[in-house]
């Protein structure tokens, strides 16, 4: 195939997946790094290595969503080690093709589940950080979140370490039911262990933080980030927008605006968080 | 009262005919004085607190309180809470633990109000803040779901030592017809999505996300059904006379565990 075919053919197949905005999958599925993306914001065309050097940030500004192993990659010194990745699988409705939807994104997302957690040294200071994943259903949180994120956070406390936790979910993972919500209950009391123990906890709220993870943990940082734009709301725009019979205004829910409501404290860009994260975990930990 | 199908106790819970959250507080507390205001923004009427007797012993008692008529639903916003009545909420529960007195919720609500001033106002943070309180909060807490308890809404006063059902209640990360709109595209689909989201007392007494089912007469529960209340009241003193019981510590830690458990599934 000639050079000129292949790049028409791969630009006709980006279509395809733009729609979803998953580049990732686009680049696997086409097995080679040297492919262009398209920005949606902007619609110019780049080499996807070119966005993964600038923190998945395209020149015109407009943020990509990040795997979670790249968010780490981002932020750590070095190393980083998992605690325990789970092929769990929990189904307390017995919703009907719930494994399969698990199999389908455990596939497609190269994940066990929609957290990944371990200990990692940021700025030299040991910490343990839990990371969320959009790609993997939404980043919903259902039973196996909960109990990973629990377990990471009793671990920190265990350790008097910080944790830092990149969130990004669209809230309680629904096939779950009822048992989606009790883990909303469940972090939040691991989270008020670790701060009661007079321990850091620094949020960084990504595109998207919604539902029940905004109204746990998520909203519970002792220090809580935001990435520029994130959107970030409690209620979905569609259901405000249901209830109120009215459209929302421009800039409703975004970081900015939640910066103005007095809601989280500072918004760092990708470039910055690396030194941000490493000053604030150094700070705290000189005072103790 | 079997052979009700889990949409016939939805309509059951949702019914207009259902006591009040205060049906039950002026029935079963004795000089309940009720104390207003998140002490930052407002008053929520959604949310009624306040201290009261039961049987001689002080205890706060934190309400969703649904109107019956049209009326009074706009004044309580349908039971549906803002942020301010979740820091009401917050407020007297900080307060109960000073005064060392037990804390005791009813939970009646569709759920936390989704509004542009409530976004504004951080629903999810008030949520939040609640759930680390009473994970933490060193007197006993009882949580009586009467009628709906609508996700996180719900949940914000619902982490307790014992969590009660009414038979004919409700408890759900939303509501049927969202269920069904969200996971089959079609609202239509709303009874079937009552049956399998396993939303009664009975289920979830099963799943262990509730600590007992408090029997409702046939039909369902009505004002005048007082047996009911007097059970609910006995209940309420039995399990603090117990709790009251335990160190501090000790509450804290079996609280802890007891959600600790839900959803495990390894270690």
């Amino acid at each position: 195939m000639a050079i000129k075919d292949y790049l028409t053919k791969t630009k006709a197949d980006f279509k395809k997946y733009q729609s979803r905005n998953q580049v990732r999958e686009y680049r696997k599925s086409m097995g080679n790094k040297n492919l262009y993306v398209k920005c949606r914001k902007c619609n110019n065309s780049m080499y996807y290595k070119d966005i993964e050097q600038n923190n998945f940030v395209c020149t015109c500004g407009e943020y990509f969503r990040m795997h979670a192993k790249d968010r780490l990659n981002m932020i750590i010194d070095s190393t980083f080690i998992e605690f325990g990745s789970y092929e769990e699988f929990v189904n307390p409705l017995d919703f009907k093709d719930y494994n399969k939807k698990i199999t389908g994104a455990r596939t497609t997302s190269e994940l066990d589940e929609a957290v990944i957690t371990g200990y990692a040294s940021i700025g030299g200071v040991r910490t343990v950080v839990i990371v969320m994943d959009s790609h993997f259903m939404m980043g919903s949180m259902g039973s196996v979140v909960g109990q990973k994120i629990t377990r990471a956070v009793e671990r920190a406390t265990r350790h008097n370490y910080p944790v830092v936790a990149f969130i990004a979910s669209g809230g309680a993972r629904m096939q779950e039911g009822i048992m989606s919500l009790m883990q909303m209950a469940k972090t939040s009391a691991a989270f008020q262990r670790h701060h009661a123990a007079g321990n850091l906890y620094i949020p960084i709220l990504t595109n998207p933080t919604y539902g029940g993870v905004t109204a746990s943990f998520a909203m519970l940082g002792d220090i809580i980030i935001a990435e520029p734009n994130a959107m970030i709301g409690f209620a979905g725009k569609l259901v405000i927008e249901q209830t109120i019979k009215q459209e929302l205004p421009e800039g409703f829910q975004t970081s900015e605006f939640l910066l103005e409501k007095g809601f989280i404290d500072l918004i760092v860009k990708r470039e910055d968080l690396r030194d941000r994260l490493a000053k604030l975990l150094q700070l705290h930990k000189e005072a103790k | 009262m079997n052979g009700l199908t889990a949409w016939d106790r939805v309509e059951l819970a949702r019914s207009a005919e259902r006591p009040t959250s205060l049906d039950y507080i002026n029935y079963i507390f004795d000089d309940f004085i009720e104390l207003h205001g998140d002490r930052y923004f407002g008053d929520d009427n959604a949310i009624v607190g306040g201290i009261a007797y039961l049987k001689g012993m002080p205890v706060t008692v934190i309400a969703q309180q649904k109107g019956r008529t049209t009326e009074e639903n706009i004044k309580r916003n349908f039971g549906m809470p803002n942020p301010e009545g979740y820091r009401k909420a917050y407020r007297l529960m900080e307060q109960a633990e000073k005064f060392n007195r037990p804390v005791i919720h009813f939970v009646d609500t569709p759920g936390a109000y989704p509004g542009i001033g409530a976004e504004e106002r951080g629903q999810g943070e008030a949520i939040a803040k609640n759930l680390m309180l009473m994970s933490g909060l060193k007197v006993p807490i009882i949580s009586i779901v009467v009628g709906e308890g609508g996700s996180g809404g719900a949940l914000a006063q619902a982490v307790a030592d014992k969590v009660y059902m009414l038979e004919n209640a409700i408890y759900s990360i939303l509501s049927p017809e969202g269920f069904a709109t969200i996971l089959w595209k079609d609202a239509n689909l709303k009874k079937e999505a009552a049956e399998m989201m396993k939303l009664t007392a009975k289920d979830l007494y099963q799943l262990k996300v509730i600590d007992g089912v408090i029997n409702e007469p046939i039909g369902g529960m009505k004002v005048e059904d007082t047996l009911v209340f007097e059970n609910i009241k006995y209940k309420l003193i039995k399990d603090l006379t117990e709790l009251k019981k335990l160190k501090k510590n000790k509450l804290v830690d079996l609280r802890y565990k007891k959600y600790r458990e839900m959803g495990k599934y390894d270690d």
